[in-house]
């Protein structure tokens, strides 16, 4: 296979992991808006987007393997 | 591709000063003018707050105050009374890494905490420290922290191996964490825009989408610095308080 052909095929196959970060963000929030709606004052805010933070670093871990196949080698 | 043209041309580190001592090369880069930069701001602006220290604050003795707020409290929550001799660290460590998200936001500006040398340094600081911490509060009992309560003995074979795992993995997770952050969020800033030029009319398309990039690395800038203080603050509590 060609070598340039081969470089796309990874980047994208990286970027699945994205669907991971996707699913946890959205039950991070849909989580927040839950507990929200059920008790309006729950002090949970703070801890919701700590929870964002870390579900999409694990996304991101997958987007810079697409970016340094694509750009830095 | 053409150095210049790469997304990833924005995180070279360029020589401003060369130094040369004895085979070492302790050149001034851009990344340690930023790092000088983003300390010494810090340091001016709680100076310069806390000169007055009137009854009503202004608006600069104000954002020290809730700077010192915020961190003094996420330890007394966290960590306990013990956590207090921890503040200076846990607050120099936020005050760095946020100063240094906000700066790299500046166009044409150098993010120093894009460049896992810089993160990886911070994070295994914080893990040496942390776990000598632990060593010298309880001595050879340190050891029990990787040891689960009431979990039947033949499962501790398994997973014992994995929570060494699991505490030695923490720098590396720390420092990738708000690397990939940083260099994932400034990287797609630099593809939508370049897709400006080839889009025709549908140029503002790009520009928009832009726009609500930058709010959402502002908002990752500052919740980056708060998950590493938080974590490195979780850290703290595992080994003083061992679970």
């Amino acid at each position: 296979m060609d070598i340039a052909a081969a470089k796309m095929i990874g980047a994208g196959l990286a970027c699945i992991a994205l669907v991971g970060a996707g699913i946890g963000i959205g039950n991070v929030f849909s989580s927040l808006i839950n507990s929200l709606a059920r008790n309006p004052s729950a002090q949970v805010t703070t801890w919701a987007f700590l929870g964002f933070a870390l579900a999409e670093a694990t996304g991101l871990f997958g987007l810079l393997i697409a970016f340094m196949i694509l750009f830095a080698f | 591709m053409a150095a210049e043209s790469s997304p990833l041309h924005q995180f070279t580190i360029e020589r401003i000063a060369e130094i040369h001592i004895g085979g070492l090369d302790l050149s001034f880069t851009n990344s340690a003018l930023f790092m000088t930069v983003a300390a010494g701001l810090v340091t001016l602006i709680m100076l310069l707050a806390s000169r007055g220290g009137s009854d009503i604050p202004g608006r600069l003795q104000s954002f020290a105050e809730m700077l010192y707020d915020f961190i003094a409290n996420m330890l007394e929550e966290n960590v306990g009374e013990e956590g207090r001799r921890y503040f200076p660290f846990l607050f120099t460590l936020f005050t760095f890494v946020l100063f240094g998200n906000l700066l790299g936001m500046i166009p044409y500006s150098f993010t120093f905490t894009s460049h896992i040398v810089v993160t990886f340094a911070m994070a295994a600081t914080v893990f040496v420290g942390v776990t000598l911490i632990g060593i010298f509060r309880h001595g050879f009992h340190f050891l029990s922290f990787f040891v689960p309560h009431g979990v039947p003995k033949p499962l501790l074979l398994l997973l014992v191996p994995i929570e060494i795992l699991s505490y030695f993995i923490r720098p590396f997770t720390l420092a990738i964490r708000l690397f990939a952050n940083m260099v994932a969020g400034h990287t797609m800033l630099v593809i939508f825009a370049g897709f400006v030029g080839s889009l025709g009319v549908f140029f503002f398309a790009p520009i928009v989408m832009d726009a609500a990039i930058v709010l959402l690395e502002f908002l990752v800038a500052a919740l980056q610095a708060y998950v590493f203080t938080i974590l490195s603050c979780l850290y703290l509590k595992d080994a003083i308080h061992l679970h």
